[in-house]
């Protein structure tokens, strides 16, 4: 029985040394035949010319991740005060659920709604439409979640104490807040935009809709992009040789990203309970 | 005490600022919510009608229905269920029962499946096709498809059913081992039952991670919009479906919406489901003050 339970879990264990096996060995030829530094200094990304430039989508990726979080973050924390502090107890249940219910909606189905309804507005706004911003703007929506409820779960795990202390002392409602919900709870609210970090820079889908997909260094929010995750959904199709190679590369990327971000946010939770 | 009058206004002042700030964004991110719902509905509910549920697309999608469609993402969400929930649920048994929290063993399972909760879903799209559809063979095809999100259920599935088991009270385990019981049937006749509600909602939440995922089964499950006629046959997904709809075929935005109408009920269904699971075994749980 044991031993049955240890093979599931020695499974699911190694799946993840399996997956990065996976993406090292598909991405052996690219890296055997091109340099690292090609995929930084060629003259552009052009696989059928064996040109394989990363940076630009590299910057589409920080760019539309980074952008989202400058929206995402504020929100997320000041929808986390509000169920925490501000709304009533039945206001804050729903808006809960509403939170969890925008956390379950597909990223096709984001995307979908990006393309058919921001873009055209976006368009009147400044074309084509499809752009940087409308990525920013639909990431946003897609990470809010995640900052919210890792934001509240933490403002939960401050001791009842402090508060009550602070309201002895008569500190206004946004005066605790401040001085001291916050500062309890900031390495939990840290880690959450961790993780949402990571979520916005894996993104494929919505953004792979809404940006425009244009291989080029955006100069403004109304330019089209493309990221990294978008590209490689865009061209495994009919992606051969050291081209799929190269995919795998910016896969292998992504995933190493993504681990990183991951420990980082793993290490504040610990330091959180210890 | 004039003095301390103006400061104290300028607190109030704060106070009602930041409530007000407060409020607009709480009110601003269900205004987004709404919009997009009611985007959803209105484009979709007049092309929706049973025979768009049950016909096969016509014209690339443009016309006819998604029962095919409908069919495949059946069948890759029971291929994903039938190799995650055995695996899923044995894990969290063994971590939550058998191995300490800070054994060696314990730790690496649990670090590497949080790692694996963070890949991004196009990551696994790349694992899956060169793992399962190359080296395996299985080629594109619902099999492999269904295993690829396997992998990617994994993690919830572990981690609510383990969270499931840990809140089982401790008297439980006590009293089956002063009645002689063998952990085996502690496990399977008194835990697993008592952890029930909290493993159906991880199976929920799978299910909804499972049904929404598109770049993971963009190279592993494949386009074919084509009646399956085996596992090994590639078959489109619903949200599949909708991406190629949106952005391959001019035209098909009534049928894109209308699938996207059709996702977004059952998903919404799935996780309110799943919420009033979680809900009903928290109350539980909480002893009232």
């Amino acid at each position: 029985m044991l031993w049955l339970l240890c093979g599931a879990a020695g499974i699911a264990a190694a799946l993840v040394l399996l997956i990065l096996l996976f993406l090292s060995a598909e991405s052996w030829p690219a890296l055997r035949h091109i340099s690292i530094g090609r995929f930084l200094n060629d003259p552009s990304w052009n696989p059928g010319e064996s040109m394989y430039k990363l940076t630009p989508m590299l910057s589409g990726t920080l760019y539309a991740a980074g952008g989202a979080l400058l929206l995402a973050i504020p929100l997320g924390i000041a929808s986390a005060l509000f169920i925490a502090y501000y709304a009533s107890p039945r206001g804050a249940g729903i808006y809960r659920h509403l939170i969890e219910l925008l956390a379950g909606i597909p990223s096709v189905v984001y995307g979908f709604w990006g393309l058919t309804t921001l873009v055209p507005l976006i368009n009147q706004l400044h074309p084509p439409g499809a752009s940087l911003l409308a990525g920013i703007l639909v990431l946003t929506l897609m990470i809010l979640p995640t900052i919210a409820l890792t934001a509240h779960a933490s403002l939960l795990s401050v001791p009842p104490d402090y508060l009550r202390g602070a309201a002895a002392l008569g500190i206004s409602r946004w005066g605790m807040i401040r001085g001291v919900a916050l500062p309890a709870a900031k390495t939990g609210i840290a880690a959450g935009i961790i993780l949402a970090a990571g979520r916005a820079i894996g993104e494929t889908m919505a953004v792979l809709m809404v940006t425009g997909n244009v291989v080029q260094h955006a100069a403004s929010l109304f330019d089209p992009i493309r990221t990294l995750a978008a590209n490689i959904a865009l061209e495994m199709p009919y992606a051969m040789g050291d081209h799929r190679a190269a995919l795998f590369v910016s896969g292998l990327t992504l995933m190493l990203l993504v681990m990183m971000l991951w420990s980082v946010a793993a290490q504040l939770g610990r330091n959180r309970d210890g | 005490m004039a003095e301390t009058v103006p400061v104290k206004s300028a607190g109030i002042h704060r106070d009602r600022f930041a409530q007000l700030t407060i409020y607009i964004a709480a009110f601003m991110v269900c205004a987004a919510f709404v919009w997009i719902l009611s985007d959803i509905v209105r484009g979709g509910v007049a092309h929706l009608s049973w025979s768009f549920l049950v016909d096969a697309p016509r014209d690339a999608g443009r016309a006819g229905g998604i029962g095919p469609i409908l069919v495949s993402t059946v069948l890759v969400l029971l291929v994903a269920l039938t190799a995650a929930l055995p695996l899923g649920w044995m894990t969290a048994a063994l971590l939550a029962e058998y191995v300490s929290a800070d054994s060696t063993f314990g730790s690496a399972v649990r670090y590497s499946l949080q790692v694996l909760a963070g890949v991004p879903s196009i990551v696994f799209g790349l694992f899956g096709n060169a793992f399962f559809s190359i080296y395996l063979g299985m080629g594109f095809s619902i099999l492999s498809g269904g295993l690829t999100l396997a992998c990617m259920l994994l993690p919830i599935l572990v981690s609510t059913g383990e969270a499931g088991l840990r809140a089982v009270p401790d008297a439980y385990r006590l009293s089956a081992a002063a009645l002689g019981m063998s952990r085996k049937t502690t496990l399977f006749h008194l835990l697993l039952p008592a952890a029930a509600p909290s493993l159906a909602a991880g199976l929920l939440l799978g299910i909804g991670r499972a049904v929404a995922e598109t770049a993971a089964l963009l190279f592993t499950s494949g386009y074919v919009d084509r009646m399956p006629g085996s596992l090994l046959d590639s078959g489109r997904t619903l949200a599949i479906h909708i991406f190629d709809l949106s952005m391959n075929v001019s035209g098909g935005d009534a049928s894109a919406h209308a699938s996207a109408l059709v996702l977004i009920t059952a998903l919404l269904l799935i996780n309110i489901a799943a919420m009033r699971l979680t809900a009903g075994w928290q109350r539980r749980k909480i002893v009232p003050e």
